[in-house]
């Protein structure tokens, strides 16, 4: 009954309206408003044009430097803060040009409105203008450009040798992560292995497996390179933590990776913001299905010391999970209790 | 030329013979007239915006309104919606991924270049039809195949696809990731067969025509800007989209057939894939090879609309026409080598990411002299605010925003925070989608009163700008902000996340200026069909321009001049030319009757034009 009103009221509405508009046509036509540049608004249009860039730009500006706090995450990696000085070099040219062209783009429109007495000049070209505006932009954009890609093979580069290496792994719709243990050696995986235990397809006729554990959370140390190994199990996921200004795809069957510096603990961090719950998060970050929206996985920068000990107290997943010994090759199970710890 | 003469003189015959015995299907259904045809691909893009815009305001409900109750669309939506009236996460996924699909393949690509280059390329070049009539008429009817599939996967028991509409493997190819994987996957990449095959018959027949029929005179350094773009997006499409093709072709092998071109190392739904040796990478590459051209696909016919347009209403010539054809060249050109700039963190080697940083950054310089030539353009005019002048001044604004953003997004070392996050949705709806919207919008204003003879109502289209302009801008531009903070896109909600927390407020916002701009559509649409019964007639040359298509008749019938086709003496700027009489000289006047504002050069061509002349008075 309800949704029968409304509708009614709204084709009500459209009839009005319509009928407005046929009176309102009608009285232009008895009116004999003919000539098609009469109908132009001409002030109005040209008026609009100059209120809308001046109270465009001034919300602009008001917003962004109220919320600036709130849209710029703080950073907590050393290439973070070469990235994002990038992005405000970027973001101060842009805003530069943006303001300038389009200072021009309303004000003329307002001051070459149309005049019946006036004329337009014939101006088809001007060969040292364009040469100006395809060489200006040319430079600032190589020098962006330059500046960009030695930041990027800066961080692309090869992962120093003492990097912590943490296996990041995204499967629908969680993550998991593996570390190397003690001998400081990833075990192979192999997707064929996994089962509802064996998430990661650990395979245990590697000796480098033994140590391996996997802990609930990702630990990292502050202040020393610490290099992602990421895979994905079934489709393409990211694994992007905002915070660390990282981002890098997790591909089904070809491994990828990243390595960045930790610069402030998730203590600094808390204190930092005044928030005694923060966490770093990662977050996923390309398409992957329903439950792509809450791929949550939590990050604790710790004191280097704090990491060690850490480290230290994790138990290998063999021990916690010991029907896998079945798995180990006869030879190497002595040697697999020996580093499982068990 | 023989080519091009044998057409015409057919056509001639054609035009006769056929004059009174044109059914009502061989006239409005199956008609191979290239301004009906053209009407048809509006009609359907008009159609097909309202529904992509329809499906981006129930996913904006959801952003906006995490929390509120939909029961009242239970009966369109149906199973989709949860107990609690809320939007199903899978459904919301489809809804975005059908909102992307629609808007850039069948509003912006068939609805723009399928309606402009179809009406202006005979109109303006002086031709009587398509070099290929009936190819015309089996593009419109591919893509009106390809549109019944996509329909129809819309409202299939397992949702349509959904996995965004790049469709990447292994999601897309695997029913077992998602719901909208199964058939909806299946008939998504059917319907883009058809669309594919649409696009290249149109495209095929856009090139011909424009190097085989145009009028005498008519020489490609006097071929209006809006001609030129249609004729480069043409080759773009002509040359990238059998690449999507072949990468959906491929990817139907991987979903039906067992193959694993995209697929290796797969363990999903308690089992593992025997699919082995495959690179999702591949699919990437493949699909945006056609990807990244098609941005210019559909912004390039935008940006000849609307050099035209402003050229028209600034009543001054464009300014620097040749730079602004090698800009679209060098566009053209470049567009197929800067498509690894979407896969800077798809894990492909940074070395390549490195490159494809350095031509990207290049492409910004041509759009940058776009950009500058047409503020020069505007200098020192005499302005004339019609809707389409309106909406040409809007594209602009949007396409340097927009364009201004991809600086950061095409440099790699800035790419890696931003990538995938609104930041990205902001810059290519304002460069990418509103510009080239703006674009079409511009071009139905102006070239209205040709289609259907009558004129649209010039002050409902100025508020319909200025509604549609601000909105737009209060839509996107705070995405910007979200995106800088991190926020994902695709995310159906961000209540997971600590660091997504803020800015609910914001996207409520968001939301709401993005309905109100939608609502405002319909002054648009109440304008335009009003207007094709009850607009007032429209003069022959209601905005004084110089181009061909203002001499045919109000409504040109079959053939579209009924004499002769007129010889073009001028290119198509002569607007407010020292010493003329009006500000305007069409094409079609000679040099030898305007002497009084002849440059020198003009002079001595002027010769030459009456030995023409006496020619064609012998023969």
């Amino acid at each position: 009954m309800l949704s029968l009103v409304i509708w009614i009221s709204v084709i009500l509405v459209g009839v009005i309206l319509f009928t407005i508009f046929r009176v309102y046509t009608l009285v232009q036509v008895a009116k004999g408003k003919q000539d098609i540049r009469d109908e132009n608004n001409t002030k109005w249009n040209a008026l609009m044009g100059l209120i809308f860039l001046v109270g465009g730009v001034t919300v602009f500006f008001w917003y962004s430097f109220k919320e600036f706090d709130n849209y710029v995450l703080p950073i907590a990696s050393e290439h973070g803060v070469i990235t994002d000085n990038l992005f405000w070099i970027t973001m101060g040219v842009t805003v530069f040009v943006f303001i300038a062209t389009h200072i021009l783009l309303f004000y003329f429109p307002y001051k070459y409105q149309y005049r019946e007495e006036s004329t337009a000049s014939f101006y088809p070209h001007n060969n040292k203008l364009e040469v100006l505006w395809t060489v200006v932009p040319a430079v600032v954009l190589t020098l962006l450009v330059g500046s960009g890609l030695k930041a990027w093979w800066d961080i692309t580069d090869e992962a120093p040798q003492n990097a912590e290496v943490v296996e990041i792994v995204g499967y629908q719709f969680a993550w998991a992560s593996r570390y190397p243990g003690k001998d400081k050696q990833l075990g192979d995986a192999d997707y064929k292995l996994i089962d509802v235990d064996n998430q990661l397809g650990m395979d245990f006729s590697d000796k480098s497996s033994f140590d391996d554990f996997l802990p609930r959370e990702i630990h990292i140390p502050k202040g020393q390179p610490v290099l992602f190994k990421i895979k994905a199990r079934d489709v393409i996921h990211s694994v992007y933590a905002p915070h660390f200004r990282m981002q890098m795809n997790a591909v089904p069957g070809m491994p990828t990776q990243f390595w960045f510096v930790p610069t402030k603990s998730t203590e600094d961090m808390r204190i930092e913001l005044g928030n005694p719950d923060f966490n770093y998060e990662i977050a996923c970050n390309k398409i992957c299905g329903k439950g792509h929206f809450a791929m949550r996985y939590i990050i604790v920068v710790d004191e280097p010391e704090d990491y060690q000990k850490w480290y230290a107290e994790q138990s290998s997943w063999l021990s916690q999970n010991p029907d896998y010994l079945a798995n180990v090759p006869d030879n190497l199970k002595e040697v697999a209790m020996i580093s499982a710890g068990m | 030329m023989a080519v091009a003469e044998v057409q015409i003189q057919d056509h001639d015959v054609h035009h006769e013979e056929h004059e009174h015995h044109d059914s009502f299907i061989s006239k409005y259904i199956f008609s191979t007239d290239h301004k009906t045809i053209a009407k048809q691909f509006l009609i359907t893009g008009i159609f097909w915006a309202l529904i992509g815009g329809g499906l981006s305001v129930l996913f904006r409900l959801q952003l906006g309104f995490p929390d509120m109750d939909l029961s009242v669309l239970k009966p369109i939506l149906g199973g989709w919606l949860t107990d609690t009236g809320k939007i199903d996460t899978e459904f919301y996924l489809a809804l975005v991924t059908m909102h992307g699909t629609i808007m850039v393949f069948f509003v912006l690509t068939a609805g723009l270049s399928g309606t402009f280059s179809n009406y202006l390329i005979p109109l303006q070049i002086g031709a009587r039809d398509m070099a290929s009539g009936f190819m015309n008429m089996l593009s419109y009817w591919f893509f009106f195949l390809s549109g019944v599939v996509m329909f129809i996967s819309l409202f299939i028991e397992t949702g349509p696809a959904s996995g965004g509409w790049t469709v990447y493997p292994p999601l897309s190819a695997l029913p077992q990731a998602m719901s909208g994987s199964g058939l909806g996957m299946t008939l998504w990449l059917v319907a883009m067969v058809f669309f594919i095959v649409s696009t290249l018959l149109g495209g095929v027949n856009y090139i011909t025509t424009v190097i085989n029929l145009r009028t005498e005179g008519m020489t490609f350094s006097r071929l209006p800007l809006t001609i030129w773009a249609f004729f480069i997006t043409a080759v773009i499409g002509l040359l990238s989209f059998p690449v999507l093709f072949a990468a959906a072709l491929l990817l139907v092998f991987d979903r039906s057939f067992g193959t694993s071109f995209y697929l290796s190392d797969i363990y999903i739904g308690g089992e593992a894939l025997p699919n082995s040796g495959g690179s999702p990478i591949l699919y990437q590459h493949l699909f945006w090879f056609l990807g990244h051209p098609e941005v210019y696909i559909v912004l390039l016919p935008a940006l000849g609309i609307t050099s035209e347009i402003i050229s028209t209403n600034s009543r001054k010539p464009i300014f620097g026409y040749q730079a602004m054809i090698l800009s679209m060249l060098a566009i053209a050109v470049l567009s197929f080598i800067v498509w690894a700039h979407h896969m800077f963190i798809s894990g492909m080697n940074p070395f390549l990411g490195s490159i494809f940083t350095i031509l990207t950054l290049i492409i910004a310089v041509p759009s940058a002299v776009k950009a500058f030539n047409y503020l020069t353009t505007l200098w020192r005019g005499n302005i004339v605010f019609t809707p389409a002048m309106l909406f040409s001044i809007g594209l602009l604004s949007f396409f340097i925003s927009g364009g201004l953003t991809g600086l950061f997004l095409g440099n790699s070392a800035i790419d890696i925070n931003l990538h995938d996050t609104y930041f990205v949705v902001a810059h290519f709806h304002l460069v990418m989608g509103s510009a080239s919207f703006f674009g079409l919008m511009a071009g139905v204003y102006h070239w209205f009163p040709k289609m259907f003879g009558r004129m649209m109502d010039s002050t409902l289209g100025h508020i319909h700008f200025w509604a549609t302009f601000i909105g737009v801008y209060l839509v996107f531009f705070p995405l910007h902000y979200i995106g800088i903070a991190g926020f994902p896109r695709r995310y159906y909600s961000f209540t997971n996340f600590d660091a997504f927390s803020l800015f609910s407020d914001l996207n409520a916002f968001v939301s709401v200026a993005a309905i109100l701009t939608f609502v405002a559509q319909f002054i648009f649409l109440f304008n335009f069909f009003y207007s094709i019964f009850r607009g007032r007639k429209a003069p022959a040359n209601p905005w004084n321009s110089n181009t061909l298509e203002w001499t045919t008749p109000r409504v040109p019938g079959h053939g579209n001049w009924p004499g002769e086709i007129p010889k073009i003496y001028r290119w198509p700027y002569d607007y407010s030319k020292p010493g003329a009489k009006a500000d305007f000289i069409p094409q079609t006047v000679p040099l030898s009757d305007t002497p009084e504002s002849n440059f020198p050069h003009e002079n001595e061509m002027m010769e030459n034009e009456q030995v023409v002349k006496k020619d064609a008075a012998k023969a």
